[in-house]
């Protein structure tokens, strides 16, 4: 007996439509406007669409939206209107809009479809906006207000105004308020309106009010044998200025009707070709003709007999550009919507060229730090001890791959990382001491064989890690709270792996000062590297400071290789890209002072930025000028930036 | 030759008799020349492969551009790390040659074909598109404009890398850049150069560099076996030419004053001599020499591009030289030969692996190492290289007798030095 309540539910579905309310009054509206629903034209419809949106009925948004996604039936008998799924070529499942109750299954014969074309369908969706505008769910709202900015069109502006009154959200309402000062710069009915509009954005960088500008100030090329006039007109142009080639211009001269065409050279030899009679064309040797004046003078002959179309020759073209003026009008908007929008276009140009020059030297300051990091270590062992280091940019790799080894052992990020750190420091520690006291103490005063024999090393060490790690880059992430940057505005945002580098740079200089100014070693470092004998004779061991101060320099490289690996990727040949460059700044720095080598660093950073800003396509060229100028920069000051004056210049 | 210096009236003997290593480098130089032609595939029995004649006459070129390097760092003193940049500049003057005329006669080939006879543009525009297809672009830059002249880029082989070093030595050298630091700024120059000439806008086909060098235009169905030997003997020749001119430049009062400005700069310079015009000679000859090797060097390699500039291949160079014995002319070309060969032989797989346990050292791997721990060795402990060795000869053929300095300090002259 269960199945009885089933059965009973099954045989009232299944019975004919009889259960529709012909009375409700949204039927009643509709039967009102019957004729354009079911037949609606574009021209009409209108009002029946705004009778239906502003009916304040509950279903008027079911009818509309069922109307635009043509699932709207009228019985033919009858003349009510349902709402109605296809199941198949014959049936539809019908409801009915009152109370949205189910008719069942109906034979498609009955009842008519209405078919509301493209542009009808539109104006429908114009209507539907307002609905959801104004829809009690918040996320509803977002929706159409996203849908508008992505997709705006005139229709949107009237039921966006009205929404922005009624709307409580504060950021939808602001989001409102802005997409409505947008469209009205684009779809705005007067002049002022759009004016006041453009200019209530005054200070903004906005990409989407670029975006609304742009079309207001297109303009199109046209040409006129006397001068130019009325408020439309952009600019003038002349002929073979970078804004109108020569060429564009004697071709829309050609498209206009104005000029007789050009002919490329390859399309008048096709056409001499075409003309060979025998061993000659127009009289004139075939053989001859190897040279662009003969051949455009066995053209001209051809044209002269009429078998090819006459055409323009230089001094015709010229002629004919000098007799034209060419001049640009706007097309995009009313000429005063369009000045409007220009002056706006300008000056969001000069805020953003301001922006983007913040933004530039963000990122020289961000490129000086890393070159700063990188050189630091050259600052002790060059710049202090004297002694040149070309393995140095291998340290740099070695702290690098010590930060990858640790990330293999512990996937923790932050926690390698700071693990990895200080075990860079010690690996290349160990490393800058060996190699002292291998290699570098049987050299000191011989700076070109240190410098031969470290390059030995560089090599090696190189090829030593080529064999390990293997060719490809290996790398090193940044823990995930150094992911993203920091956002000033749609221009300037810096990332903040960069300010991790920044401050380690300057915990670094720091640590370089109290070391070498504020400990015992500092001092015995300093006197050291001032007269060694003198510094034994006070007791302290000239060949263990050396090795200690060999050995914190590569340590510290060990550490800016952690920090540059962060940053870039871990290859075995990534010492190798920087050591020039860090020699550079150590040398235009000055030696001997780390000040200079900080000053160094800023100038090489910001110099490779500005050259790369002045041509962004090519990162090549500005470190070919960079070094070019450093070349130059040397000429002018051998001993750097900050020179070190008296005896220890001499040391 | 003291004697003949101190009084200035004795006649001069010719050089070769005064320096016997030109007669002995000659007769060497003469001998493999003609033992290789001998066994060559073009000329002779066949026994070397036209490849390997390719790979001695290259290496005849490195020896000649590791005796430039030996001019300005073993006489002078100046450590020049970027004189690959010289060498490069050679080659690609006359690669640019080589290269416009072999595609100039491909698209007048092609051309010759058409209806109407090409017109001078429409050949340039052909060569053009073929040549710079690859970057993108189909218009000659202007450093192009005399390609198509041999005896124009001919002599840009010597001007261009001649100009170059003029330039930069006198900028150096005025503002008294010396040391490593003058070693730096010419690794900046040619890292530059290398930069600049990866660009695809730089005009010479960026890292595509220029290719089909060894196809001498017009001489097509000469095999390459005959034009390797052909280049071999021009690199012989080339190379005996140098290590003469080498030899005459190192000799006589110029070359002791070259040796004085290696040794202690300031005090020739108190002396009253013009220290940096002979160190701009000096290093503009051997920028000389170096572009020369290169114009010979690049045919018989086939192909250049912008990484043979790059700062390591100039530090090879030293390396060569430091192996082979710095300060004296025949040890930079022993050094040259025997490490690009060895340097061929190892990296090209012939060398057999070393098998350490489940361990295999694979040269191609560790061959590299292995260079650059032997130059730290050499550096460390045999500062006189290869060359060295004739030394430890000579001094068991007449043992030495003397040796005391002449005086108390550490760079006083020894007793051996001023006998010489």
């Amino acid at each position: 007996m269960a199945r009885l309540p089933l059965i009973l539910a099954f045989l009232v579905a299944c019975l004919p439509a009889t259960a529709q309310q012909a009375d409700a009054p949204i039927q009643q509206l509709l039967q009102v406007h019957a004729d354009q629903l079911a037949k609606p034209s574009r021209t009409k419809v209108a009002p029946t669409i705004d009778a239906i949106a502003s009916s304040g009925l509950p279903e008027a948004q079911t009818v509309l939206r069922k109307w635009q996604d043509k699932e709207l039936w009228r019985n033919v008998e009858t003349g009510l209107f349902i709402w109605a799924e296809e199941i198949d070529r014959d049936t539809i499942r019908g409801f009915d809009f009152a109370g949205d109750t189910a008719l069942g299954e109906l034979p498609d014969d009955d009842y008519d479809q209405s078919k509301p074309n493209s542009g009808v369908r539109k104006m429908i969706g114009a209507a539907l906006v307002k609905f959801q505008l104004t829809a009690e769910d918040i996320a509803t709202r977002r929706t159409a207000i996203n849908n508008i900015e992505r997709d705006a069109e005139a229709s949107h502006l009237a039921p966006l105004r009205e929404a922005i009154e009624a709307e409580t959200s504060p950021t939808l309402k602001a989001r409102a308020e802005r997409l409505e000062r947008l469209l009205t710069i684009r779809f705005g009915e007067t002049e002022d309106e759009r004016i006041a509009a453009i200019e209530s954005f005054k200070g903004d960088l906005g990409v989407d009010l670029r975006g609304a500008l742009n079309p207001l100030v297109t303009t199109d090329l046209e040409a006129t044998e006397t001068e130019p006039e009325g408020p439309e007109v952009a600019r003038v142009l002349k002929p073979g200025s970078e804004a109108l080639t020569r060429e564009a211009a004697y071709d829309l001269l050609v498209t206009e009707g104005f000029a007789k065409p050009r002919i490329s050279r390859a399309d008048k030899a096709a056409a001499l070709v075409a003309n060979i009679d025998g061993e000659a064309v127009a009289g004139i040797q075939v053989a001859s003709l190897d040279t662009e004046d003969a051949r455009d003078m066995a053209y001209a002959k051809l044209a002269e007999q009429g078998t090819v179309d006459p055409v323009a020759t230089e001094a015709e073209i010229d002629e004919t550009l000098d007799r034209y003026t060419f001049y640009e009008i706007f097309t995009g908007a009313p000429p005063a919507v369009a000045m409007a929008a220009m002056d706006a276009l300008n000056g969001i140009e000069t805020r953003v060229a301001v922006n983007q020059a913040a933004d530039l030297a963000l990122d020289a300051i961000s490129l000086g730090s890393i070159y700063f990091l990188a050189a630091i270590g050259l600052a002790i062992t060059f710049g202090v001890m004297r002694v040149i280091n070309m393995a140095h940019g291998e340290f740099i790799m070695m702290g690098a791959y010590t930060g990858f080894v640790v990330q293999q052992i512990i996937p923790d990020q932050t926690l390698s990382v700071i693990l990895a750190i200080p075990l860079a420091f010690a690996v290349t520690f160990a490393a800058g001491v060996a190699m002292e006291r291998l290699v570098i103490r049987w050299l000191y005063h011989r700076p070109l064989e240190t410098l031969l024999a470290t390059f030995g090393i560089s090599i090696a060490l190189q090829q030593i890690a080529k064999n390990i790690f293997g060719t490809q880059a290996r790398p090193l992430t940044a823990p995930g709270w150094l992911d993203g940057s920091l956002v000033f505005n749609d221009i300037v945002s810096i990332s903040y792996i960069r300010i991790a580098i920044f401050v380690l740079a300057l915990l670094f200089l720091a640590l370089f000062l109290l070391v070498m100014n504020r400990t015992r070693l500092g001092l015995e470092v300093r006197a050291v590297t001032q007269n060694p004998r003198m510094a034994a004779s006070m007791g302290i061991n000239p060949d263990r400071i050396n090795m200690l101060t060999f050995g914190f320099g590569s340590g510290i490289a060990g550490i800016a290789g952690v920090a540059i690996g962060l940053y870039a990727k871990v290859t075995s040949e990534m010492g190798a890209d920087y050591i020039v460059q860090s020699f550079m700044t150590v040398v235009v720095g000055g030696v001997g002072n780390i000040w200079g080598t900080l000053l160094g660093a800023t100038l090489v950073g910001s110099l490779q930025k500005g050259i790369e800003w002045l041509n962004p396509s090519n990162t090549l060229a500005a470190q070919t000028y960079m070094i070019l100028f450093i070349i130059l920069f040397i000429q002018f000051r051998p001993r750097g930036i900050i020179a070190l004056k008296g005896r220890a210049a001499e040391a | 030759m003291t004697d003949s210096t101190l009084t200035g009236t004795a006649p001069r003997q010719p050089l070769a008799l005064r320096f016997p290593a030109i007669l002995i480098f000659m007769a060497c130089l003469a001998l493999f020349t003609v033992g290789v032609t001998i066994l060559s595939e073009g000329f002779g029995i066949g026994v070397i492969s036209t490849s390997f004649v390719k790979t001695l006459g290259k290496t005849l070129c490195l020896c000649l551009v590791a005796l430039a390097m030996d001019l300005v760092w073993g006489y002078c003193g100046i450590l020049s790390l970027g004189h690959m940049a010289f060498f490069g500049l050679g080659g690609y003057a006359i690669g640019m040659w080589l290269m416009y005329e072999r595609t100039r006669l491909i698209v007048v080939e092609s051309m010759s074909a058409q209806a109407l006879p090409p017109t001078p543009e429409q050949i340039s525009d052909g060569i053009a598109s073929q040549i710079f297809g690859v970057v993108g672009a189909s218009e000659f830059p202007p450093i192009w404009a005399v390609a198509h002249s041999l005896p124009l880029q001919l002599a840009a082989v010597v001007l261009v890398p001649g100009l170059l070093a003029l330039v930069f030595g006198w900028f150096a050298f005025r503002s008294r850049v010396t040391g490593v630091y003058l070693s730096i700024l010419t690794q900046a120059m040619t890292l530059a150069l290398a930069l600049y000439l990866f660009q695809n806008d730089s005009g010479l086909r960026g890292n595509n560099g220029l290719s089909g060098l060894q196809n001498l235009p017009g001489l097509g169905n000469v095999p390459q076996s005959v034009v390797s030997v052909w280049f071999l003997w021009a690199s012989a020749l080339a190379l005996a030419l140098g290590f003469w001119l080498a030899t005459w430049v190192v000799s006589g009062k110029f070359g002791s004053v070259l040796r004085g400005i290696r040794d202690d700069e300031a005090r020739v310079r108190f002396l009253g001599y013009p220290v940096e015009a002979y160190k701009l000679f000096v290093f503009t000859l051997s920028a000389v020499i170096a572009g020369i090797a290169g114009a010979l060097y690049y045919p018989q390699a086939g192909i250049i591009n912008p990484a043979e500039l790059a700062p390591i291949a100039s530090i090879y160079l030293a390396v060569w030289v430091a192996i082979g014995g710095r300060g004296r002319l025949y040890g930079a070309v022993i050094g040259a030969a025997f490490v690009s060969l060895l340097s061929t032989w190892f990296t090209g797989g012939q060398a057999p692996d070393i098998v350490l346990g489940s361990w295999r050292i694979q040269w191609v791997d560790w061959w590299t190492v292995l260079l650059g721990v032997s130059f730290v060795a050499v550096t460390l402990f045999a500062p006189k290289g290869i060359g060295g060795l004739f030394d430890l000869l000579a001094d068991c053929l007449t043992p030495n007798r003397h040796g005391a300095d002449l005086g108390p300090d550490q760079g006083a002259l020894r007793e051996q030095e001023a006998d010489k």
